[in-house]
């Protein structure tokens, strides 16, 4: 009797089995805390929606970590579908000849109408190629896209006697609020997460002025660093000594003055629009979230700022059905209602202008004001020199950018001597580049 | 070496089949990996392999041009002193200790060899934590102290923390095998050393130290390849290589050059010179310091 029952199991499991014929599709991401929740939850109404695919969301870890993971997977022959690769592997992955698929071809293969014009151009634009054999075609699909923000704390704001309502525009105006907070006793007036990507890369489009020439990358592999302007100076000049007055307090490399701001250490800080989903959920006060502060006598501030975050790009060597089943989850991702609703949750950009639309159409900005900074921000008409900014070897230049201005923020040098060391130091990177990637 | 007992072995085939696991196991994870950073060190790669170009010597000459790499050189000598030279000598203080115990001491052994277990990045993460600037626990009370403390902008406090960090990880190791040395000496030659007048400082200096210098030794070697190998984790979890390149040892560069900035070409040419350093030492260690050492 008992054999029979569980006979009998059997059968019907492998029954269930075999009528579900789904297909995986593997994602690897790198989106932890709050943003974890998220990409989970868009997998798990993707899967819900349809039948035919699945999609398995694994996090791998912080974005150099899952981009090294998913390399090693390639070589090995076992990658991921889909990977998110953040900003600054673009240009690392565009020349990944023969290991991507670009996601125009994607959607072709998979049947699916796709029209990039239906992106906020800022956003498109950056994940398109611009030379080279797909010159002109997207070539991965913008997901999670931020950008630089101002982001601050209200309470700390009412503490030190400030109106917390009227967040510091200029920069100017930022050191004169940081002086009030640390007179009011504040230990940690004013951080930044990501010096390179706020203080030189977004700084620059904000002013429109060029950060590498070349149009910062997009115009070929010769760019050349280019922040050793005398706004460049005056600006990191202007954050050392604020940095020596103790008005701006460096919280270490990459997010990690994050922590800093949302704990409530710091009252005020730059970094990732993105980062709004994590505050929104920790932060024990009320914060604002404000654009990027600028130079006021600098002609054509401000412009617009520069993009962040990742996106997901189709690994090479998959089944045809596989690509039809990442098809079908990029245009579930486009949708107008799933990616308001992303926008909403996460503080990234809204991916597609009817998104944009419908947000702005559901109340959304204003009643949660802050939100809309990001994408007033970026979806202004951008010019050759505020487009954003795509080098080879990013990671490496970046992270000389951090070395080199440790040395500026603890005294020991000055704020030229930092700049000029990181662009030579920085435009080897770029040679070396162009060289091995240059034919 | 008189005393020493010779087994013969009749077969011929026995010794090598005894040896084989060992040697496949050195073949596979040993020279096989070396083998691949060796050919990789005169390639390059794009980052996903699809396209490889042979430079030659290239990624070398790339290497000893860049200043900073030759200056990583000297902050890799003074930390791997430091390393091995605190780590052996409180590994050493501990044992002895640990040796007096009479009670309990099974107690002790255990928690001082616990930290073994702990992974690198874990131990990194673990004294950041303490040492953080703002949140950590040490930190805390060396301000209530009027030291100032920040090794995110301080390379004096960063190497400090780097190292606490990497001895504190080996010390375990260390301990474990001073205490086993410790042990293994005859009881009977410190007590005559005692009855002929000898003070404990004495005794330790003139018997109990010369009989723990095979162990002393094969613990410098170990230690020095430690430091050298396998202490990315503590820094890439502490530091990150900063503040600037301060405390970018030889194989933060390898690790960070390889796995973070994708280059595998200059990474794999750094793990070869540093496989050249590691083996040079060795054997100066060997030829040199090992004339001292006296095997029972």
């Amino acid at each position: 009797m008992l054999k029979k029952v569980t006979l009998a199991a059997l059968l019907l499991s492998l029954g269930v089995g075999t009528s579900h014929a789904q297909t995986e599709i593997q994602w690897w991401h790198s989106m932890g805390g709050a943003l974890g929740d998220w990409v989970n939850d868009l997998a798990k109404d993707f899967n819900a929606s349809q039948k035919d695919y699945k999609i398995v969301p694994t996090f791998k870890g912080s974005y150099d970590e899952s981009m090294a993971a998913a390399i090693a997977a390639f070589r090995a022959g076992n990658a991921p579908h889909i990977l998110q690769v953040f900003e600054v592997g673009t240009a690392t992955m565009m020349a990944s000849k023969g290991a991507v698929v670009p996601v125009t071809e994607v959607m072709k293969l998979g049947g699916v109408k796709f029209d990039p014009a239906a992106y906020v151009p800022a956003v498109a634009g950056y994940y398109t190629a611009t030379v080279g054999p797909y010159s002109g075609q997207m070539l991965s699909f913008p997901f999670n896209s931020s950008t630089t923000v101002f982001h601050y704390n209200k309470d700390a704001f009412k503490a030190a006697g400030l109106d917390p309502s009227k967040p510091p525009s200029t920069w100017p105006e930022v050191a004169l609020a940081a002086a009030k907070l640390k007179a009011s006793g504040h230990k940690c007036p004013f951080t930044t997460s990501w010096v390179s990507w706020t203080q030189l890369e977004s700084f620059s489009a904000w002013h429109n002025v060029e950060f590498a020439t070349k149009n910062n990358g997009f115009g070929g592999l010769d760019t050349r660093l280019a922040f050793n302007t005398p706004l460049h100076v005056r600006h990191i000049e202007n954050l050392a000594n604020m940095a020596k007055q103790g008005l701006f307090v460096y919280k270490g490399r990459g997010n990690a003055a994050d922590a800093a701001f949302v704990s409530g250490e710091c009252a005020m800080m730059t970094g990732s629009s993105g980062l709004y989903a994590n505050v929104k959920k920790s932060a024990k006060f009320a914060f604002g979230i404000a654009p990027l502060p600028y130079y006021p006598d600098v002609p054509g501030a401000p412009q617009n700022t520069v993009i962040g975050g990742a996106s997901l790009w189709v690994m090479a060597g998959k089944k045809p059905p596989e690509y039809k089943g990442v098809a079908q989850f990029f245009a579930y991702l486009s949708r107008p209602e799933v990616a308001s609703e992303s926008h909403k949750r996460t503080g990234y950009l809204p991916v597609t202008k009817a998104a944009y639309e419908l947000t702005d159409k559901s109340g959304f900005y204003k009643d949660n004001p802050g939100t809309d900074v990001a994408v007033t921000q970026m979806i202004r008409k951008t010019t050759d020199k505020s487009r954003g900014v795509r080098l080879g070897n990013f990671v490496q230049v970046r992270t000389i950018i951090d070395e080199e201005f440790e040395g500026v923020w603890a005294g020991k040098r000055t704020a030229k001597e930092g700049i000029d060391a990181a662009i030579k130091r920085g435009n080897e990177q770029l040679e070396r580049f162009q060289k091995a990637n240059g034919k | 070496m008189s005393t020493e007992k010779r087994v013969q072995l009749r077969a011929r085939v026995l010794p090598w089949l005894l040896l084989a696991p060992q040697m496949a196991v050195i073949g596979v994870f040993f020279f096989w990996p070396a083998g691949q950073a060796l050919l990789q060190s005169l390639q390059q790669q794009d980052a996903f392999g699809t396209s490889t170009e042979w430079v030659g010597l290239a990624n070398f000459r790339q290497l000893l041009a860049d200043p900073s790499y030759l200056e990583s050189f000297r902050i890799t000598a003074v930390f791997a002193l430091l390393v091995a030279g605190l780590g052996l000598a409180l590994a050493l203080l501990l044992a002895v200790m640990a040796d007096r115990v009479v009670r309990g001491a099974g107690v002790y052994q255990t928690l001082l060899v616990w930290p073994y277990a702990v992974a690198p990045a874990i131990a990194g993460v673990l004294w950041l934590f303490m040492f953080a600037p703002s949140i950590g626990v040490l930190s805390y009370a060396l301000e209530r102290l009027g030291v100032a403390w920040n090794p995110l902008l301080d390379s004096g406090d960063a190497t400090t923390l780097i190292v606490l960090a990497a001895v504190w990880k080996q010390l375990s190791y260390n301990f474990l095998f001073f205490l086993a040395g410790l042990q293994a000496i005859p009881r009977s030659l410190i007590e005559a050393a005692a009855i002929d007048g000898a003070r404990p400082w004495r005794r330790f200096w003139t018997i109990v130290f010369p009989l723990l210098s095979p162990t002393s030794f094969f613990l410098l070697v170990i230690n020095i390849v430690y430091a050298f190998f396998d202490t990315f984790g503590i820094v890439d979890a502490a530091t990150r290589g900063g503040p600037g390149k301060d405390t970018a040892v030889l194989v933060y560069k390898v690790y960070y050059d390889g796995f973070k900035a994708m280059d595998l070409g200059g990474s794999a040419a750094q793990s070869v010179v540093l496989m050249g350093v590691v083996i040079a030492l060795t054997v100066v260690q060997f030829r040199y310091v090992e004339r001292r050492v006296q095997y029972g």
